[in-house]
This record gives C-alpha cells, sequence and structure tokens, in this order.
C-alpha cells in the first residue's frame, strides 16, 4: 500500500505528538518526584530533577498523620459501588432507548446528557439540605447514591452506543426460544456487550474515584474518600509541598495502574460506534 | 398439530397501514410462501404471526387458540431468521439447547434433542465450535436445528437463503423441503425470490402493498394469475403485457404472454419483431426484441438460436396460453 503522508511529515506529527503527550503527563511526573523530595527540596527555586536526596519519609509521615487506607477503602466502596448501583439503572435504561425507541428517544438521550453540562455547585444547596435533613451527610450510602446519579448519564450514553450495535435478530431469537426479559438480557444481550459494559464500568470508576466536589462537600470523616485525604494536605497553616504531593501520589496511583492496564478497553469503549 | 388462522389481521405503524388487513388460512403441514416484492409486508405478516410485532387489530389463531396477545414464546412457533441471529457468545451445542435451557428440560433431554438435531442436520462434528468458525451453510443449519429441536407447531423462515450465494442457496432450498418432507410441520417460508416461492410452495402467497393478491398452489398461480401484478410476478423471465390492436382482438384492455409461451421463426408470424439482444444461455435463449407497434417484448426459445441484434423474428403466441386483463389489471379468463 502506498503511503501518502511524506516521512517529514510523519517525523514531525510524532514530534508534535510526543510534546503533547509529554505536556499532559509533566504534572503527574512532577507530583511523584517531589513526593520523594524533603520539604525544603520541594520549594527550592531552581527546582531539582534527580539530583536530590531521595526520602520516603513524606509517605511515611502521610501514614502516620492519616489512616490512608482507611480513605482508600472509601474511595474503593464509593466508586464501584456506585458503578454497580449506576449499572443495573443503565443497562435497562440503555435497553429500552436502543431495542424499543419511539419518537423522542433521541431527545431523552440528549436532555440526560445536558444535565452533565449544569455545573453542580448550582444544586448544592438543595442537595445538601436534603442529606442533612435525611441523614445522609457522611454516609457512604448517601454518597453512592449522588455519584451514581450523577453518572448515569454517560453510563446510558456508553452503554446505549453499544446496544445499538448489536443485532435486534438475536435478541428476538431469544424471545422466539422462550427467553423472559431478564434472561434475555443476561444470558444474551450481556454477554455480547461485555467490552462495552467493561469499559463503562471503567470509566465510570475513574470518574467516581477522581470526583472532588460532592465527595468533598457532603463527607467530613466517616465516607470520606481519597480526594478529601489529599485535601486535608493543603491546610491554612501553610502549605506542605512533598506531603501532599506523597499524599496525592497514593490517591491517585491505584486509578492510574488500572487505567494503564486497560487503556486499550477503555479507548475502544470511548470510540466505539465512531467507526464501525 | 400446527393450522394457522388469520382473521382481518391488520398492522398499523401510525397512521400508515402496513397490513391493512389479512385473511389467510395455512392447513397443519402445509408449506407456505409469502411473495412479494420488497417493502410489501411479507416479513411484518410473519414477524405478527411469530409475535415479534403486535397486531393493531384481528385474530390471530394457531389450532383454534387466539394467540395475538401471547408473547412470541408462548405460541409455539420457532423462526430462523434471515441474518441467522445465532448467539455468537454461545458454542454451536449451547445455541441449539438454548431454547430447551429456557423451558427448562433436563441435561439428559437436552443433550438427547441436541445430538439428534446434529444429526439430522450434519452438525455432529461442529457442535464444540462457535458461529464465528462457521461457513454460511452452517450458521444457517445451526439456526435450523435451533428450529426444530424446539418440536414447534410451524416453522417461520425469514428469507433464510438470502445471504448464502447462488449455489448453497440451491442446496439449502433442497434441504429444507427435504426437511419438511421428513417432519411433516407446518412451515412459512418469506421470500422475495420467485423461484424459491415456486419450487418449494405447497401454496404461495403473492402479496403487494400488505394486501393478499393471490392465494394458490404454484402452477395455479403460473397457468391462472388473478390479475396482472400476479401475472408478471410469478415467471421469469416477466410476462409481456401487451394492449392496442392485438388485446382488442381478444376483446379486452390488455393481454399477457409469457416469454416462453412465444414460437419463433425467420419467415412468419402474427407479430413481426426486431432482435435488441440475444442471451444465449446454451439450454435455451433469451431474446429482448423490439416489437413492430408494440414495443418491448422478451421471449424464451428452447435451445440454441442463431440469432443476434438487428436480426428480423416473427413470434406467434400460443392461443391458449394468452392472458387476458380488463382496464383494473384483473383476469378475465380465457376467450
Amino acid at each position: 500500500m502506498e503511503n501518502k503522508q511524506s516521512p517529514l511529515g510523519y517525523i514531525s506529527f510524532s514530534i508534535f505528538a510526543w510534546i503533547v503527550g509529554l505536556l499532559i503527563f509533566f504534572p503527574i511526573f512532577w507530583m511523584v518526584l517531589t513526593s520523594f523530595k524533603t520539604e525544603l527540596e520541594a520549594v527550592s527555586i531552581p527546582p531539582s530533577f534527580i539530583s536530590f536526596d531521595w526520602t520516603l519519609e513524606n509517605y511515611a509521615e502521610v501514614q502516620e498523620r492519616s489512616n490512608y487506607f482507611k480513605f482508600a477503602m472509601n474511595s474503593i466502596i464509593l466508586a464501584v459501588g456506585s458503578t454497580l448501583v449506576g449499572l443495573v439503572f443503565a443497562v435497562t435504561c440503555a435497553w429500552a432507548m436502543a431495542f424499543n425507541p419511539t419518537k423522542r428517544t433521541k431527545d431523552a438521550l440528549l436532555w440526560m446528557l445536558s444535565t452533565k453540562m449544569m455545573p453542580p455547585v448550582g444544586v448544592l444547596v438543595p442537595i445538601y439540605l436534603v442529606f442533612r435533613d435525611w441523614g445522609l451527610l457522611d454516609t457512604r450510602f448517601g454518597l453512592i447514591m449522588v455519584l451514581f446519579l450523577i453518572n448515569l448519564p454517560i453510563m446510558v450514553w456508553m452503554l446505549y452506543t453499544y446496544f445499538k450495535e448489536i443485532p435486534t435478530d438475536i435478541l428476538e431469537a431469544a424471545r422466539m426460544d422462550g427467553a423472559t426479559l431478564p434472561k434475555e438480557i443476561i444470558f444474551v444481550l450481556l454477554p455480547m456487550a461485555v467490552p462495552g459494559i467493561a469499559s463503562t464500568m471503567l470509566l465510570n470508576v475513574i470518574l467516581a474515584w477522581n470526583e472532588a466536589f460532592w465527595t468533598l462537600n457532603l463527607t467530613t470523616s466517616d465516607a470520606a474518600p481519597l480526594t478529601a485525604f489529599i485535601a486535608s494536605y493543603s491546610s491554612p497553616e501553610g502549605l506542605f509541598w512533598a506531603k501532599l504531593s506523597a499524599a496525592s501520589t497514593l490517591a491517585v496511583a491505584p486509578i492510574l495502574v488500572i487505567g494503564w492496564f486497560s487503556q486499550k478497553q477503555l479507548v475502544r469503549g470511548l470510540t466505539f460506534g465512531a467507526v464501525k | 398439530m400446527g393450522a394457522i388462522r388469520l382473521e382481518k389481521v391488520k398492522k398499523s405503524f401510525g397512521t400508515l397501514d402496513v397490513i391493512p388487513g389479512v385473511d389467510l388460512d395455512i392447513n397443519d403441514g402445509e408449506f407456505v410462501v409469502f411473495v412479494g416484492p420488497s417493502g410489501c409486508g411479507k416479513s411484518t405478516l410473519l414477524r405478527l404471526i411469530a409475535g415479534l410485532e403486535d397486531v393493531t387489530d384481528g385474530k390471530i389463531l394457531i389450532d383454534g387458540t387466539d394467540v395475538a396477545n401471547e408473547a412470541p414464546a408462548k405460541r409455539g412457533l420457532s423462526m430462523v431468521f434471515q441474518s441467522y441471529a445465532l448467539y455468537p457468545h454461545m458454542t454451536v451445542y449451547n445455541n441449539i439447547a438454548f431454547g430447551l435451557k429456557m423451558a427448562g428440560e433436563s441435561k439428559d433431554v437436552i443433550d438427547q434433542k441436541v445430538q439428534s438435531a446434529a444429526k439430522i442436520l450434519n452438525l455432529t462434528d461442529y457442535l464444540e465450535r462457535r458461529p464465528g468458525a462457521l461457513s454460511g451453510g452452517q450458521r444457517q443449519r445451526v439456526a435450523i436445528g435451533r428450529a426444530i429441536v424446539r418440536n414447534p407447531a410451524a416453522f417461520l423462515f425469514d428469507e433464510p437463503l438470502s445471504n448464502l450465494d447462488a449455489a448453497l442457496r440451491v442446496n439449502m432450498r433442497l434441504e429444507i423441503t427435504g426437511l419438511h418432507q421428513e417432519l411433516k410441520t407446518t412451515m412459512i417460508y418469506v421470500t422475495h425470490d420467485q423461484v424459491e416461492a415456486m419450487t418449494m410452495a405447497d401454496k404461495i402467497v403473492v402479496l403487494q402493498a400488505g394486501r393478499v393478491e393471490q392465494v394458490g398452489k404454484p402452477m395455479d398461480l403460473y397457468n391462472n394469475p388473478a390479475n396482472k401484478f400476479v401475472a408478471g410476478f410469478i415467471g421469469s423471465p416477466k410476462m409481456n403485457f401487451l394492449g392496442g390492436e392485438l388485446a382488442a382482438k381478444h376483446n379486452c384492455h390488455e393481454i399477457g404472454i409469457r416469454p416462453e409461451h412465444l414460437t419463433v421463426s425467420t419467415e412468419s408470424g402474427v407479430i413481426a419483431a426486431t432482435v435488441k439482444i440475444a442471451e444465449h444461455l446454451g439450454a435455451e435463449t433469451y431474446l429482448h426484441v423490439e416489437a413492430d407497434g408494440l414495443g418491448p417484448m422478451t421471449v424464451r426459445a428452447t435451445g440454441e438460436m442463431p440469432l443476434g441484434e438487428h436480426d428480423k423474428i416473427f413470434l406467434t403466441p400460443e392461443q391458449d396460453r394468452i392472458h387476458r386483463f380488463d382496464a383494473h389489471g384483473l383476469a378475465l379468463g380465457p376467450s
């Protein structure tokens, strides 16, 4: 096959892509680097790159001062919990929209997405009041509900585009074979949509893990996840860059590792339906 | 048992009447073919019988019971889809067994039924494969296997052969006919291919725009079409329709003559014509001609004919094979 791109163009595009990639990666790299410095070196100008005294004392101190694992456990429960609850609603919702569409299905989808465009702070007061009155403040259950609801539109959209690609014939065949609706979904639809469901779950776990607005505003200690753990290091007594970096590194590490190993799945999920 | 009766079955999508009201009787054990051009409603009618679409009005009786509001599985019918619609994540064995599992059959019963269906359809060696690893013909056989094991009151086929290549299609046609002779179960078969309809059916139902144009045995439809539409749709190449003086001579608006009912001569005949294109198939020759004062016609002559472009010929219709139609396109019967 003839390569339409000239070698020069190819090289310059590659260099450009690398620069963009490094720019995006640099803050994370700098954060990890800073977490191994002493507080003094962390703020020194000019900053030192590699030639500093590598130390683990920040990590030890961070663990000593606050219980990392408690926060991490909350993060896991919130991310996984909201994803599982969301999946139950999103699968049924996407099934209805993909296989039994009406004239208004597209409108409903767009409306769902439009709720994501509203700044969350706009509903902070009502939601806070509801949480206060129902005793949901600083509870995992309350946060799971909020995280599940704010990410539901994205889950429905992703699953909808996936389900659209599944031939209706196969579901009808299952119906002819005597499968009831739940069985049709569990034994036929879901196994065929495994890649789509996996990437939807993955993305939702990442979104829920990184969500900071609601987790910071609605928790204090019991249900506080890693976002609150990081925030606790930017205290009014003054910034501790190295400890903050260590805390942040600990907070993003799990999700970064998951993301790294599943990037293929994730990219496929996000671009599914774009190219047939 | 599998006698199916449709009473004033109607289907509308919004204000559009796709099926304005169909009455039809299908006897137990009959092989019925729904045939018609694309968009004539034949697939919709089949899906109404299957229960995959809800009827807007009317009754669907299977062995005397109205099932119009029953779920598909409750109707005791099996369906074979055009796209095969196999479960891609299951092995052939599990594809065939799925319906039995849903019905809650025991493992032994399932195994015995799957094995015997696989034997009938020559699939025994492929039971552990996934559909993706099968050829088109094998996939179609799996789809049929899935239909057989449920021991249905009737089989519904929705254009099952249109995804296969020509040679395989002829084979599968014979296999399905053979299967019908063996099982003696009612079969309803939808196709747009009139050759499939003619060769397989006990009874053909010709549909156009959701209406039944004619119901009858293949040769009845061929010999005595009820109207111009059926006359033109059944038979290949298409029937020639001629108006003018020739029709007036037969006391009708238009006459129809099938290409195979015209005798070709280079010396004399009723209609003078000029050959435009001659298609030599060996066993027969198709002549596309321009008849003087009558327009284009098609002739199907047996054997080889040493004719080519611009040759002058004469055509003589077989008198007792002329079909007469009135101004509304309805058949008038012999003159």
